[in-house]
């Protein structure tokens, strides 16, 4: 293996079958009830799967290639997926469903982080997102797994299988945009630059989460900093980039201060079903 | 580089040869004509190794190049709806269904560089506009009803002229539209069970869906092409088996097939001619406005612009992209003999 980071450019999207992989109409249908606490929980997971999904979905049909229109395409479809299970799941515990969670909720009620809703930006600003959000995607998966909750280890489990698939994505481009053209490797660096500033805000231990984690439901988020911050370092460094200096930005503590891109992306993600409450689609 | 130049490398330049390796090459296009000939005959696939006649392959390359250029404008109509999709499962679906779009881009600029160009020149023939789409895409899709309608109509009429593809006499043609086939019917499907849903729904959903089949039945009836009379190309495409049926039987195919599930979706077609003629046992259908479809393929419709547009700027964007990838590979072709001889 030429580079760190535990994959290879031989990996494939599709070599694993989904097989009897578990569905959000699965989640619906069995009888587990979140409790508030745990629902809490899987709702501040699920918003940012379901925020990063909605920003990737805008590069189908502008990817700089086809085969990148149909990657980012997946890994929104795969995010849209977790995104399903996480806030189905955690309506079970208010008896809504995932599109109440996710329609009929305003700005102040979501719980993801400034991270996905940052700009696309350019491919490598995306790219760098992607970097950061799955590399912590796959170390919170790979302890999620073992949660007592055994919807959530169901998830995560599911989950997990796929991020594997995000991280290779992002990284393989980490390499070939720091090592292509000088031009790649500047865009690449602001694209660090600009994110690395959020990537603070997903290691704040917030209540409900460290109470859940002593319960063995939840991974504490302080836990896995070390962990993502020495696999992104050691990518970042074989690229021939640099680690960002920042430290975070001010308000890194997922207390509910979300960024200003938020209302227009819910504007325009809710704004169909919200002209139309209560009809069926 | 132009299409007929990949024919012509079969048969080595004239003035770089004796009179005897013309003589030989004239034999082996002779051989090769014949062998094509037979396999066109005996209703066999002729495959990208085999000789064809430059017509051949300057028919199948626009037509396949075509095609897939629709598949990749057609992208942006339903692709616009993903962000607002009005249900987590419909935007999941949706999103399935434009990539899969992509896809099909995919396997058919694949099978068309079998015949000897490069996806990078069918890009460029597009980009510039020489290339044509589906002129079907230069109409909006303003509504969500437009997302059932494009899939219900414009996925349904070309399942309807791909089926018989399916059997083309090009092998890598024919088998790369089994597989957009199957992935077709389940688009036309969702379409339709999104209209399904907007009819049986709400009064506002129901107009919404009335409304959007108002807007697509002409053009997606359009999509078959001009009628058997004005459309010259299509007797020698069929002589050469690569099209199975006339654009007006394909078209009366399609209309003999929505007529029913036009009644099933509780929606009207907007057609007042339409009607079932016992004697032909086919539905009528009424004069469409081929003055306005020839406007649109000239440039006139409401969105060739914007189309065009939006996809040079996504190549113009991730041009840096596409140079960084191909730098790094060169970087890495060019340091792995090297590192081998110095670990030696």
């Amino acid at each position: 293996m030429s580079h760190s980071g535990g994959f290879t450019s031989q990996d494939s999207a599709t070599k694993i079958s989904v097989g009897d992989a578990i569905t959000p109409e699965d989640v619906s249908a069995s009888s587990a009830v979140a409790s508030d606490e745990t629902a809490r929980y899987a709702l501040l997971l699920g918003d940012d799967c379901l925020i990063l999904a909605q920003r990737l979905g805008h590069w189908i049909s502008r990817a700089p290639e086809l085969e990148e229109d149909i990657a980012l395409g997946n890994i929104a479809l795969d995010l849209l997926g977790h995104a399903r299970f996480f806030l189905t799941y955690a309506g079970s515990a208010w008896g809504k469903t995932e599109d109440d969670l996710a329609y009929f909720r305003s700005e102040e009620e979501f719980r993801s982080c400034r991270l996905v809703e940052q700009e696309n930006g350019d491919f490598g600003r995306t790219i760098a997102r992607q970097l950061l959000f799955s590399f912590y995607t796959h170390e919170l998966y790979q302890r999620l797994v073992r949660s007592a909750d055994t919807t959530l280890a169901a998830i995560a489990d599911k989950a997990l299988k796929e991020v594997d698939y995000h991280q290779d994505h992002a990284a393989q481009w980490l390499l070939r945009l720091g090592g292509g053209t000088d031009e790649s490797k500047r865009r690449m660096q602001e694209g660090l630059e600009s994110v690395w500033p959020y990537l603070e805000e997903l290691f704040a231990d917030v209540e409900p989460t460290p109470t859940l984690a002593e319960q063995e439901v939840a991974v504490l988020p302080s836990s896995l900093r070390d962990a993502v911050l020495t696999r992104l370092s050691s990518i970042i460094e074989e690229s021939g980039l640099e680690v960002p200096a920042s430290k975070g930005a001010f308000g890194a503590d997922r207390s509910g201060r979300f960024s200003e891109n938020r209302g227009f992306i819910l504007a325009e993600m809710q704004v169909l079903a919200r002209q139309h409450p209560g009809a069926t689609w | 580089m132009s299409p007929e130049k990949p024919a012509l490398r079969a048969v080595d330049s004239p003035s770089e040869t004796t009179t005897h390796e013309a003589q030989a090459a004239a034999e082996d296009a002779r051989v090769g004509w014949e062998q094509f000939q037979q396999l066109i005959e005996e209703d066999q696939r002729v495959e990208p190794r085999d000789w064809m006649p430059q017509n051949y392959r300057k028919t199948l390359v626009r037509q396949i190049s075509q095609h897939a250029h629709s598949e990749i404008i057609g992208m942006q109509p339903e692709g616009n709806w993903i962000s607002r999709a009005p249900s987590l499962k419909r935007k999941s679906v949706l999103m399935a269904k434009v990539q899969d779009e992509a896809g099909h881009g995919l396997y058919l600029y694949s099978a068309a560089e079998t015949l000897g160009t490069s996806r990078d020149e069918m890009y460029q023939q597009l980009y510039t506009g020489k290339a044509k789409y589906s002129s079907i895409f230069n109409y909006p899709a303003r509504t969500w009803a437009d997302v059932g309608a494009v899939g219900w109509l414009v996925d349904g009429a070309a399942i309807t002229n791909q089926v018989p593809l399916c059997r083309a006499s090009f092998g890598p043609y024919g088998r790369a539209m089994v597989r957009v086939c199957k992935e077709e019917s389940f688009h036309q499907r969702q379409g339709w069970e999104i209209l399904y849903t907007l009819s049986h729904g709400t009064e506002a959903q129901k107009q919404m869906a009335q409304d959007a089949v108002d807007r697509f039945y002409g053009p997606a009836l359009q999509m078959f092409g001009p009628p058997d009379d004005e459309s010259p190309n299509s007797q020698q495409s069929m002589a050469w088996n690569i099209k199975r049926f006339s654009n007006d039987v394909l078209r009366q195919r399609f209309v003999d097939m929505i007529v029913p599930q036009a009644e099933a979706l509780g929606l009207t077609l907007p057609d007042p001619d339409l009607k079932w003629n016992e004697e032909r046992g086919h539905y009528d259908y009424g004069d469409l406005d081929w003055d306005e479809f020839f406007s649109v393929v000239k440039g006139n419709g409401p969105l060739n612009h914007q189309r065009l547009a939006h996809y040079r700027a996504a190549r113009d964007d991730g041009a840096w992209v596409r140079e960084a990838a191909a730098a790094y590979a060169a970087k890495q072709a060019e340091a792995s003999p090297r590192s081998a001889l110095l670990s030696a």
